[in-house]
């Protein structure tokens, strides 16, 4: 593994035009990590979601991307989608299929949940909201019920 | 709108030396890569131009506004102006060296005031050519602004011709027509996707539409809302749909994010898709329908 794959990437989420480059870098380094087509599908659609969520609710904000491994070497990658918008009040809710404030179908939060291995929303009314998901590589053992 | 300038000002000698001398100006400026790389065909068409110029400049300075890009003086050169530095730019120069070239223009003036002052003393002189340099920054701004602009205006137009398209509506058979679908679906370009498609139908009298998402890079909750109300329209227009093209990595990511395509007939391939459209209007007599 090259050093340039384990720096950490902050692109902007400002307009629709970034959610496009949100999309090929999540694309580019998944493929760099050797995630097969379908772990690259999941990330990049659960990367969409939560993008235009940071967008649409969160007015704006941003997304980093890095690379992680747990040692056992198991290669991930981590996506942090932050912004400082007004935050969500009842995130359970928000967790609701088919719950959605902004006309949509209501599954972008939830469905970007069932997509990825580890899910976690930091937020609280006026503070902003953090959501950071991590997808791992299928060559270990994990996540198989 | 006019402001009379104060007493004392500089601005009628720039005035003066832009109308009385512009002849003696414009022969030099018209040697000036500027106007001589714009205006090829003859040179008293570069003259011309520089005769444009020079008075648009004399009007903006003696309406007291120097330093102002929207003083009405510019406007009359404006397109002019933009073909310019759009000949310029297309001759493979970067918006800087337009600005240079540009930059060029404010020896002319100086050299003659300096080498025929006339009654002038050397402060007025000096104030003169302040102003003057104030005058040829304006210039350049306007220049800039104008090129942006037009550049802006090029990319409008590209985005709305992409649009156009990457949206086509394909009849493949009677009554059948296929949308191909190539990139991200957002909003706007649903919107035109939809727009063409409930045309096509009345146009064709489709009575199957194939929405085709082999060129789609990502189906994500959006897509498929647009992608739904796209069939709800078709069918309200007597079109049946059926969407083509979901690849395996698709499919698995569709149904973990959740999403219901239910209603909605599917096909892994458009090849699959048009059998079962085909199969389909075999299964009616071509008799029993209305025909147009």
């Amino acid at each position: 593994m090259s050093t340039d794959e384990r720096t950490e990437t902050t692109l902007p989420v400002r307009n629709d035009t970034d959610l496009m480059a949100v999309r090929q870098q999540v694309r580019a380094m998944a493929q760099r990590l050797g995630f097969g087509l379908v772990q690259q599908t999941k990330l990049v659609t659960a990367a969409s979601e939560l993008a235009r969520n940071t967008l649409v609710h969160g007015g704006g904000g941003s997304v980093s991307l890095e690379p992680t491994s747990d040692g056992d070497g198991r290669e991930g990658l981590t996506l942090r989608f932050v912004d400082e918008g007004p935050g969500i009040p009842d995130v359970e809710l928000a967790l609701r299929d088919g719950y959605s404030t902004a006309g949509g179908l209501g599954m972008g939060l939830s469905g970007s949940k069932r997509l990825v291995n580890d899910f976690s929303v930091d937020t609280a009314p006026g503070r902003g909201t953090t959501v950071s998901i991590t997808l791992w590589s299928p060559l270990a053992p994990f996540g198989r019920r | 709108m006019t402001d009379v300038p104060p007493a004392g000002s500089p601005a009628p000698i720039v005035a003066g030396l832009l109308r009385e001398r512009k002849e003696q100006v414009a022969q030099r400026w018209a040697d000036l890569p500027l106007f001589q790389a714009v205006f090829t065909v003859t040179r008293d068409e570069a003259v011309e131009a520089c005769h444009a110029v020079l008075e648009s400049l004399a009007e903006v300075v003696e309406s007291g506004r120097p330093d102002d890009i929207e003083a009405p003086g510019f406007s009359t050169i404006r397109r002019q102006l933009a073909a310019m530095s759009a000949s310029r730019s297309h001759s493979g120069l970067s918006i800087g060296q337009i600005d240079r070239e540009v930059g060029a223009l404010r020896a002319a003036p100086l050299d003659l005031l300096e080498s025929d002052p006339g009654d002038f003393g050397p402060q007025e002189r000096l104030r003169a050519a302040l102003l003057w340099s104030e005058l040829l920054g304006t210039l350049r701004v306007v220049i800039i602004e104008t090129t942006l602009q037009e550049n802006r205006e090029i990319v409008d137009r590209q985005r709305q011709q992409l649009m156009e398209m990457a949206t086509p509506v394909i009849k493949l058979w009677d009554r059948l027509v296929a949308v191909p679908l190539i990139g991200m679906l957002d909003s706007a370009r649903s919107q035109v996707v939809m727009e063409n498609l409930l045309e096509a139908i009345v146009e064709h009298n489709a009575t199957l539409v194939i929405l085709d998402i082999t060129g789609v890079p990502t189906v994500d909750s959006l897509v498929a809302q647009h992608l739904m109300k796209t069939v709800a329209s078709a069918r309200l227009m007597g079109a049946d749909c059926v969407i083509s093209g979901i690849r395996p990595a698709i499919a698995q990511t569709i149904v973990q994010l959740g999403l219901d395509l239910g209603p909605v007939t599917t096909r892994a391939t458009l090849a699959d898709a048009l059998e079962l459209a085909l199969e389909r209007q075999s299964e009616v007599p071509k008799g029993l329908l209305p025909r147009q």
